[in-house]
This record gives C-alpha cells, structure tokens and sequence, in this order.
C-alpha cells in the first residue's frame, strides 16, 4: 500500500537533577530571579575556570547503564565554538571525541509490537543561558541561571519508521530517567526536549534518503504533528521530482507547518577541540559497580514485581507504573497497610480523572500516603460510604484536606442507628403510599425506589445494607 | 643599612619581622621609585599606590598580632601580571578590550599572596594577552628594559621582570605560556622561576593557551623566587588541571651543593644560531657545575626543531577559543557602530584587539577548522606526545638539564628581525618546556658585550622543582650573588 517509508533518528536532550551546575557550585533550581544563580564560572568571566561535577557523571554512567550502553573508560569533554549571546564562553562545553557511552538500545512496544532501538552514544555538555527578548525596547536580555547547567544528549540510531514508534521511544527514554531520578523530564520546562532527524525512502531501498532536522521540540503532540508533516512533505517533493535539502527545520506549532532555517552549506564549522581545561575522566571498574549497586528498580522489573506481590491486573500495574511519581505513592499506601487493589482503583480511576479534569501533572498531588489509607480504611470500617468517599477523595486531592477530620468536621460518617433509619423509613413511607402499595402488590421493583428515597432524605450518609435491610423488613410488616 | 629597595625581597621581610622597617616604610621608598622610573620604563599597567598604603596598615596589623609569622615575604611591596584577576582591582590583560575590565573575584594566586601579607604595589604591563615576547604589544605601550631602555625587556612578562629589576618591585608574579616568564627574567638579568604545569593555581588567570599557561616567580634572586613560589603554589579545587602534591616546600632546596648530581647539555641547545658570549657564559656555567661535582654530559634530545610549529597550532587554536569570549556582550570593549549582532562581535573585536592577538586567534582558527583539523591540531598533539616522551628519556639519565634561556640577548626596541635558526632555538629554550610541561628556572650567567645580561636555563623533570633549586642557588653562590645593574 505505502509506497514510502520513513526513517526516524531521534536526539534527546535531558536536564540532569543535580543539585548544582555541571562546571560550578550554582544552583541549579529552574527559575528565580534573572542572573542570581551565577557566578564568574557560568558567566564566562575572564580567568575563570570549569571544575567538573562529578555528580553528572555518576549520572550519565547511570543511564549508559540502564540503556545497555558500553561505558567508555577514559572519557574526555571538547569544546564546541560558535559565537551566541547566551553563551558566555562562546563555546559550549560537551564531548564529541570520546562520549561517555556508547551503544547501547531501549525495547519500545508500539502497535506494530515490540522492537529494539539502537542508542548511538550518550555524551554530557552544559546548558546555555536564555534570551528574552524585549518587543517594546526593541532589545534582547539575557539571563545566565540556565547556563551551564548539565544536560545529557542521547543519540539513538535511525532506528524508528512512523510518530507511534518515534513517541513510543520518547516516553520509554522519558520513564527511564525518570525512574533513576537522573532527571524530572519537565517538557513544559524544557528540561527534556528533542531534535527529530527524518528521511524518507523508497520501501525495500537500503541507502537512506536526505534528511532534514528539527531542533528544540518540547511536546509529544508537537512531535507527533511535526513528523507528520515533514513526512508529507518531503514525499510531495520526491513524487513531484524533487528533492530533499538537508537543513535545519524550525517547527511552528501554531501554524502547523515548519520553515527553513539553514542549509548544510551555511552550517557553521563548531572547531571541536579537546577541553583543555578538564582532564580526561577514567571510569573505573570499581565507579561503575558503585553506581551499578545504586541503581533503583527500574518500570519493568517493578511491573512484573507488583503483578506478583501484589497480585494486581496486567493493566493496572502497567498504568501505577507510568509514573514513577504514582508507584511510589502506590507503594507507599500499600506499605501502610491498604489493599493494594483498593489502592490501585483508587490511583487509576479516580486519581487520574481528577488530573484530567484539572489539568495537572501527577507529580502536583500533594495528598500523602496516609491520607489515601485513611480513607480506605474508613471505607472498610464502615465509617463512610463509597459515595462520601468519592467525595472526601476530591477534597483531598484539591483542597488537601485530611480525610478523617474532614469527614468529622462535615458530620459525614454513616449512619448505621437503625431507630434513626427506621424513622425515617416511616417518614419516607408515609410520603410514598403509592409505591409502599405497589410493592404488595407484587411491585417489588418499588423498593429500591423506597430504598433510595430513604438514602437521599439522610443525604447519602446512611449505612445502604442497614437501609436495604430495614426498608425490606418494614414493607414486609 | 642598605636603601630600602635594593634589598632582596627576603631581607626587607626580615627587616620588616624585626621591626627595623615598617610596612608602610618600605611601601613609601617602592612608591618613590616607581614614581620616578615609570615615566621611563612603563613597567606598570596599574600602580596601586592607595591600596598599597591601606593594605600596608592592614598588614603591619596582622604581623604584630603574630598571625603572619609563618610568612617571609609578608609586608614585601610585589607586583602581579595584569593577566591576574585581583578583585575590584583593574585588569586589563594589556588589552583595549578588557582596558576597563574590573574583576569580581581574586585569582587564587592573589588570595594566596595576600594571606601572606604580601603588598601588591601595582598590575604589570605585558603582551596583550600574554602573546608576544617583547612587551611592545601592549595596548599601554612597550615597556623598557631597566638594563637599556633603548631594548626590549622581553616577554610577555616584560612589565614583571623590567620592575624587579629596575627595583620597582621586590618580586612578581608572571605567566609562562612559551618562555614568557623566563626569556624576560634573562633579558632583565634577574631570576624567574616557571614550576611544573598543574603546580600553581590557573583560577583566574586570563588563559591565552589553557594546556600551556603557567604562574610563577621573578626575583632579585633565586630565594626570592623560591619563597615566593612556595607561597603560590598548592592544589586549588577551582582547578581541574590543579595537580594534588604532599609538599609544596621548596626552600628547603636552597642547597649550596650540587655533589653528585647528573646534568645533561642537550647537543641541540648549542646549535647553530647561538650568540657566541651566551655560548661562552654557558660553556663557563656549565665549568663551574663541573668543579663543583656534578656530572655534567652531552645528551641528545629529539624532534626539537617541530617545537616551534607545534606550539603555534597548539596555543593559537586554545586562543581561538580562549579569546571568544570576549565579544562585547557581557564586560569589556563594545563598539559603537552595529545594526545586529553580527556586527556587533565583528566590529568590537576588530577594534578592541590588536594585531597580534588576531593573527594568532585567525591561525588557531584555521587550525582547528574541520578541514585542516587532521592536518594541523591532530599533527601538532603527536609532535607535543613525542617532545615530551624525548624529555622523559633524557631525565632517565640526568637529574637537569641545562642550556642558554635565549639564543641572544634583549633586541632594541622595534627590532623584530630574527632569522630562522634563532626562532627555532628559542622555540627549543621556551616552548618545547611548556609543551613538555617541565618546570625551569632562568638564572642570570653574564653580560654580553652589549652590556646585556645573559640567562641561563635550568630544566627538571615533572614535579622536581627541587633539582633545578639547588643546581640554580649553588650557581648563584659561585657567581657571588646577583648581578649588578650599574645605572639602578
């Protein structure tokens, strides 16, 4: 059917979470006032000198390791020049000669069923400052915070033929530096961000086609849309006889479409030479097993663990588990004492309905483990009924209310008095003669009307059995 | 009592101790001096006249509450490079670019020295940004040597070594990137000392050529040098290059007894080019060795005719990228005429660095170019390997090396003329050590019949310093001290 297909190479770049920059001891906290999280080091001031952070590397051995990559023993960083104004050095600190790692690859399953990627090499550099430009100055200002803090640029091959598969890896990367907690992935915050290389060929042809780039994407429906049209784009200009210029893209979102930015031929020369201020780094046998030894469970294994442990369904392991942020409120509930299915229900039904309706990212909840195990248990002791719960829920999650005293506060417990239920059974009785009749008249349907009548006059906080029960017993006298 | 100034440094710290001068004394009589040689010599870039005078208050403190016992040189007027960064102190690099340029922070050197209670009585003029080895690139204008001032004084820490020899500073710091501390020290006839790389502290030195750029010390003499070095030296956490040692103590080195000791002549030193008084001054230090027992043999060394070439490839292209960073964004020299950004970086560093410094920032440029890459940068990174594996091999053999600091004396003033068998000597004598990475010390050996002073090298293996300290102090006592400027 399709005459074409198309080959995806993806680079990845990733905030790491340390606490201070790759080069200096500034903070690394995103935010904060304009140029107060620098120092002479970050700014590029003269006689200043880079001192590395031994904390990135730990981290991007980390993630070789976890991406089945070959650590490379003696690692060096080079420098990249080229003139910007949100580089202070004018040249940007990274690694082109002798990457960290090497190699490697992450399985993805996508509709088309699982595949392995190849991931090219993994190097560290530093993050530049940010412009801001000033329409009404008609100036740009620049702010130095963001500048040298550390990023991990992760190559893959050009491995991946269609969006689904191109997004598959992405979140798959995504989960797994989540889960070593060697970064937060934020999109929003640019702290994971892609550059999309994409060529189309002839099915069955083995050479590649000419491929075109694009920089700085920061959403997944983004990258999803941008694929897309760059696939159907560069297939008009072969079946028209033309063709593919390599370049540099710039995807507009808004507009739905990506303009030129520059040819290879006006491609500036970077003149990479080996940083002579950082000595080359030698990764010992002993440096990898230390972080080996450091590294935490990862999805996968923590998938299969929950379905057995905790006796949980497929599906629901594989949806607490997205989210690093969600198993470990999960774990941490169950840890209290919860049924772990009660939990699991809880996170994935109402959890992430909630967040849907309000927009938020999961690592926004703000209720603790404990408060969802109160609940629960207040559902199984009897003190609340699911529908209150629902609702004791959501004010849990919006306003961060305790659950206990809130149910306490409101007066929401049940009501399980049966003389109190019983008077008001009567009451609903005496209201409803017609259905009270039908009833005995062989009606039975009419009960569960009484039932809910009962139900809602006591504001849902009746005991539901205790009302069937008592409702029952009075139609039958 | 000798006046003031023409005491070692080590002396007036001795005086300065015993409470038979007080700070602010000296700080006076260096001040008067340079008052009066400046107009002359332009040593300086800066005189801190004020600073120095609160600085010596501050000190005269420190040292009668007893916390500065420890310190030799404390109380001593110094003068530091203005490639240096001192902290709200004008650092300019000698250059129309930074000639504003005011430092937030103190090289760690600087922090080191004034820990000591050293008083830093000026910044000293040099070649814009260290690249040059006549002092005549400065954007202050040249500097004279204090022997002739129709000379040069060398370079580029031209301004370092004309003021300790022209008395107006005890002491200084330099910077040796390619002979820069060294070849002045020979021009200026005094001692200058250029410790292994990774020995002293890079933070906050403006960097010309990272893999090359060194402190160290000049002096009126070899301790001078020494207790100076000792007190710069140490490992510096804000220096990846910064090399962790157990003992940073070199004046115990200050050893009048060179018994024993293995010295190498490296044939290619006393080739062809040589200037015929520095080959005899040499011939006759190298006598004086002898008689004092060292073992003192010709020794070959190889591929010392590619050091030349090799340190251009190397050090232009770490300039290219050193000096990026100037570009009229943040600090320094901005150009008034620009439309856009481009123009902005084309035209502020067009005219904010001068010729010197963009010949040597479009060669690295080339050099470091993916065409030329292979041919130029990868090329000149072997020749730098096998340099320094000939010198581990000669130091297999001999404890030091020796040999001339310069094939010639101080050249007049705008006299560039230098044939080509006398570039590859002195490429030989300065660069080859810093590809290397050697420490060497330059020690006055003559006087040429110009009238000049005559240098002699002194090369160690990585970290030992102390042989060329004793080799260099023991000649020092067989020439009777110093060497005396007459016109000073």
């Amino acid at each position: 059917m399709k005459k074409y297909e198309t080959v995806i190479g993806l680079e990845v770049h990733a905030t790491l979470a340390t606490k201070s920059k790759a080069f200096c001891s500034c903070s690394t906290e995103f935010g904060g006032e304009p140029n107060t999280r620098c120092c002479p080091i970050c700014t590029g001031m003269p006689g200043a000198l880079p001192v590395l952070n031994k904390q990135v590397v730990d981290y991007a051995i980390a993630a070789g390791l976890a991406l089945n990559c070959t650590i490379t023993k003696e690692c060096k960083f080079d420098r990249k020049n080229y003139f910007y104004p949100d580089l202070p050095k004018s040249y940007q600190i990274s690694q082109l000669y002798y990457p960290l790692c090497r190699n490697g690859s992450i399985e993805i399953e996508s509709s088309e069923g699982r595949k392995l990627i190849g991931i090219h090499e993994i190097h560290m550099e530093e993050d530049a400052g940010k412009l801001i430009h000033d329409p009404t100055e008609n100036s740009t200002l620049v702010d130095y915070n963001r500048s040298g803090i550390p990023l991990l640029e992760i190559v893959s091959e050009p491995d991946m033929r269609s969006k689904e598969e191109a997004i598959a890896y992405l979140k798959k990367l995504r989960l797994i530096l989540q889960y070593l907690g060697i970064s937060n992935c934020k999109m929003a915050e640019g702290s994971y961000r892609a550059d999309i290389n994409l060529s189309v060929r002839l099915k069955g042809e083995a050479k590649l086609g000419t491929r075109t780039e694009m920089k700085n994407m920061n959403s997944f429906k983004a990258i999803a849309r941008a694929i897309e049209e760059e696939e159907k784009r560069q297939i008009d200009l072969l079946e028209n006889g033309k063709s593919v210029v390599q370049e540099t893209r710039r995807w507009d979102d808004s507009k739905n479409t990506s303009f030129s930015m520059r040819t290879k031929e006006d491609a500036s020369d970077y003149r990479y030479f080996p940083e002579p201020d950082i000595p080359p780094i030698e990764i010992s046998d002993q440096w990898l097993h230390i972080i080996r030894e450091r590294q935490p469970e990862l999805r996968d294994e923590k998938m299969a663990r929950y379905e057995k442990e905790y006796d949980i369904p497929t599906y629901d392991a594989a949806i607490i588990t997205e989210s690093k942020f969600m198993a470990q409120l999960f774990e941490d509930t169950v840890a209290l004492g919860s049924n772990p299915k009660e939990v699991a229900n809880w996170l994935i039904i109402d959890l992430l309905r909630l967040l849907r309706e309000e927009e938020m990212d999961i690592d926004e909840v703000s209720f603790t483990p404990s408060h969802l195990c109160e609940l629960i248990e207040m559902i199984e002791e009897g003190t609340i009924n699911r529908t209150i719960a629902k609702e004791v829920f959501e004010k849990m999650f919006k306003d961060k209310v305790d659950p206990k005293e809130y149910v306490e506060n409101q007066g929401l417990s049940m009501v399980s008095d049966s003389e109190v239920i019983r008077s008001e059974v009567k009451k609903v009785f005496a209201d409803n003669e017609k259905s009270v009749s039908d009833y005995k008249n062989g009606k039975t349907k009419a009960m569960g009307f009484l039932v809910g009548q009962t139900m809602k006059a006591m504001k849902g906080k009746a005991d539901p059995s205790l009302v069937n029960m008592i409702v029952k017993e009075m139609l039958m006298n | 009592m000798k006046e003031i100034t023409s005491m070692t440094a080590l002396d007036l710290g001795g005086h300065i101790k015993a409470k038979n001068i007080s700070v602010t004394e000296a700080v006076k009589a260096q001040i008067e001096i340079i008052k009066k040689r400046e107009p002359l010599f332009n040593s300086y870039i800066t005189v801190l006249e004020e600073e120095a005078y609160s600085q010596a208050e501050e000190v005269q403190k420190r040292i009668d509450d007893g916390e500065l016992s420890w310190s030799p040189l404390a109380g001593v007027p110094m003068a530091v490079k203005d490639n240096i960064c001192t902290k709200n102190i004008k650092t300019t690099s000698a250059s129309k670019m930074l000639a504003n340029y005011v430092p937030t922070y103190d090289a760690t050197v600087v922090s080191k020295l004034k820990e000591a209670g050293a008083i830093i009585i000026g910044k000293t003029n040099m070649d814009e940004f260290a690249m040059g080895s006549s002092s005549e690139t400065s954007y202050f204008g040249p500097t004279k040597n204090p022997w002739n001032e129709k000379h040069v004084p060398g370079g580029s820490s031209g301004g370092s070594a004309a003021a300790v020899a022209g008395e107006e500073a005890f002491y200084s710091l330099g910077t040796d990137t390619g002979g820069s501390i060294r070849q002045p020290a020979a021009y200026c006839g005094i001692t200058g000392i250029k410790p292994t790389y990774g020995t002293v502290s890079r933070y906050g030195l403006i960097a010309y050529a990272s893999s090359l750029d060194t402190i160290g010390t000049l002096g009126r003499n070899v301790s001078d040098c020494v207790a100076s070095l000792e007190i710069i030296s140490g490992h510096d956490p804000l220096d990846g290059s910064s090399v962790e040692k157990s003992s940073y103590s070199y004046t115990k080195s200050l050893i009048d007894d060179v018994k024993g000791m293995k010295i190498g002549i490296p044939r290619d030193y006393m080739g062809d080019g040589l200037d015929d008084d520095i080959r005899k001054s040499t011939l006759e230090a190298i006598e004086i060795f002898r008689r004092r027992g060292a073992i003192v043999e010709e020794c070959d060394l190889s591929y010392m005719e590619y050091a030349i070439p090799a340190y251009y490839a190397i050090s232009c292209s770490e300039a290219s990228s050193n000096l990026s960073r100037y570009d009229g964004v943040r600090y320094g020299y901005r150009t008034d005429e620009y439309d856009d950004i481009q123009d902005l970086y084309m035209n502020s560093r067009s005219e904010g660095l001068g010729m010197e410094v963009k010949r040597r920032l479009m060669i690295g440029g080339l050099v470091l170019s993916s065409d030329y890459y292979e041919a130029y940068y990868h090329k000149a990174i072997k020749i730098r390997r096998l340099i320094q594996e000939s010198y581990m091999k000669a130091f297999e053999s001999y404890d030091l090396l020796i040999g001339p600091t310069t094939p010639k004396s101080a050249p007049a003033i705008n006299d560039s003329s230098s044939d080509s068998q006398k570039r590859k000597l002195s490429g030989m004598y300065s660069s080859s050590i810093n590809l290397a990475g050697l420490p060497a010390v330059s020690i006055p050996c003559g006087i040429d019949k110009s009238g000049l002073p005559i240098g002699l090298q002194l090369i160690g293996n990585h970290f030992e310093e102390n042989n060329i300290i004793r080799a260099a102090y023991t000649f020092e006592s067989e020439m009777g001290g110093r060497i005396r400027n007459e016109k000073i």
